[in-house]
């Protein structure tokens, strides 16, 4: 066995295209996915109970079935469904910014919930409506709560968009299969791109340790 | 006098549990009235259906003389946003303080000026740092609540609740959590605005504070008023046998004198 590594390296403008494809849909999916996320949590813990409802199935619905029938279905049902057609790309945002909104929901359910009693109740006192004691009181806490969760959750994204590489969307994963076939160099193709998301999320959550160190510092979690 | 707070036939049921069954109470302004009773005996219902932390079961309270809610066929409904308004002009201080721990001292003080009454920055500002003088703690403005003591924190949530300019304030059990050298503090802080003439209902076990701040004791016992009348006497001679009990069950081991 002989390593060879210069047609990956010669290729990897088009890896690197790929890699930036990745971060797009990664990147996009999260800008929606997170607002979402919370609309879903805020429509779960409403007392109002049919959209209570509502929103507990879709959550169930997306976390317990596999992303890749979710993209399928997007590519080749939903166009037939409602008469769209949807390019890899839309269809790639669309499934994972609901795709990941339904775990993002869970989590900003939990870290909202893990709010002590007393905060609701302080910020009813002065006279705060529900949604100002939210905005001001309850989310700040909550957020800072739920940052290592959060970027757990978006390592998670960056990795399932690999996904897309089979619905001909071209991220690093596609680049790379095309590369591999072409120079018939499998072996170093597929290292080099481990090696490239290896490097990315290694740095990300890395970054994600310091947040938190950061935060545990700051020293303000005691909710009394 | 004028009459500030007053509740009628108050009932606060629990599912099955009844908890209040049916109060009439009468507060007048400047007046400071304190709560008695063993735990489960309703008091802190009580006050907390007097600025709708919990919603009555019946009956009905008045806060200037005006009715809280719209009553339509025997049924009282309560409009939330309404509600908002009259908890602003009903201060409460709790068990447990319920400071904001991710705000600053002044911070939390002005939270509710800012965003609920909409004051501008440098009134609040203003008005926090009048109300932190009042309280003693000028010197802890930006201090973040996790730095404070417990009696400091409380001091910190009274003047967080007077900020709002209230007619009336609820203290609910507002030495219980603290340390036992830590208790003075408060209290002091309590007699001097009863002494500024805040109008004051008081659930405390504190039965020195009763005697000597208040201007009426109520004694509650299984959701009604049981005994009423000023401290000197209802504390040193009370007329039923549950609060004979009570106030030997406090004054067990006293020092002798």
């Amino acid at each position: 066995m002989e390593w060879d590594f210069t047609p990956a390296l010669n290729n990897i403008d088009i890896l690197l295209l790929g890699l930036v494809n990745t971060l797009k849909i990664t990147g996009l999916s999260l800008c929606f996915g997170i607002p979402l996320g919370l609309l879903m949590a805020l429509s779960r813990l409403s007392e109002f109970r049919p959209l209570s409802m509502l929103a507990a199935f879709i959550i169930e619905f997306f976390r317990t079935t596999p992303p890749l029938v979710q993209l399928f279905w997007f590519f080749f049902a939903f166009p037939i469904l409602f008469n769209v057609n949807m390019t890899p790309f839309t269809t790639a945002i669309v499934t994972f910014s609901i795709q990941s909104s339904a775990f993002f929901a869970e989590i900003f359910r939990s870290g909202i919930q893990s709010i002590d009693r007393g905060q609701w109740e302080g910020a009813r006192a002065i006279g705060m409506t529900r949604n100002q004691s939210l905005r001001r009181i309850i989310l700040p806490q909550a957020v800072k709560r739920m940052i290592p969760a959060f970027m757990e959750r978006s390592i998670e994204l960056l990795k399932t968009t690999t996904l897309v590489s089979t619905i001909a969307y071209t991220d690093l994963m596609y680049q790379a299969n095309d590369i591999a076939q072409k120079t018939f160099r499998p072996l170093e193709v597929y290292t080099v791109v481990a090696l490239i998301y290896f490097v990315l999320i290694f740095c990300f959550s890395q970054l994600s340790i310091v947040i938190e160190r950061r935060m545990a510092r700051s020293g303000e979690g005691t909710v009394h | 006098m004028t009459e500030l707070v007053r509740t009628e036939s108050l009932h606060k049921q629990f599912g099955e549990l009844e908890v209040l069954k049916g109060i009439d109470l009468s507060v007048e302004a400047g007046e400071t009235v304190v709560l008695l009773g063993s735990s489960g005996s309703g008091k802190s219902t009580l006050l907390r259906c007097i600025n709708f932390m919990e919603l009555p079961t019946s009956g009905k309270v008045y806060l200037h003389g005006k009715a809280v809610g719209t009553e339509t066929k025997g049924q009282i409904k309560y409009n939330e946003s309404h509600l908002c308004s009259v908890r602003t002009k009903v201060g409460m201080v709790f068990q447990h303080f319920n400071l904001f721990p991710h705000m600053t001292v002044l911070q939390n003080i002005m939270e509710g000026q800012r965003t609920v009454l909409k004051r501008n920055a440098a009134d609040s500002k203003e008005k926090s740092m009048l109300q932190l003088e009042r309280v003693g703690l000028t010197d802890k403005a930006g201090e973040y609540p996790s730095r404070l003591s417990g009696g400091q924190k409380q001091r910190v949530a009274i003047a967080r609740a007077l900020a709002m300019d209230p007619d009336v304030m609820l203290f609910d059990e507002v030495t219980s959590a603290l340390d036992p050298e830590l208790v003075g503090e408060v209290l002091k802080t309590m007699r001097q605005l009863a002494d500024e003439g805040m109008t004051m209902i008081c659930v405390t076990h504190e039965l020195g504070f009763a005697y000597h701040v208040a201007n009426r004791v109520l004694f509650l016992n299984d959701g009604t008023i049981l005994e009423e009348g000023n401290p000197q006497q209802i504390l040193r001679k009370p007329e039923t046998q549950r609060m004979c009990e009570f106030l030997e069950g406090h004054s067990l081991f006293k020092l002798p004198d």
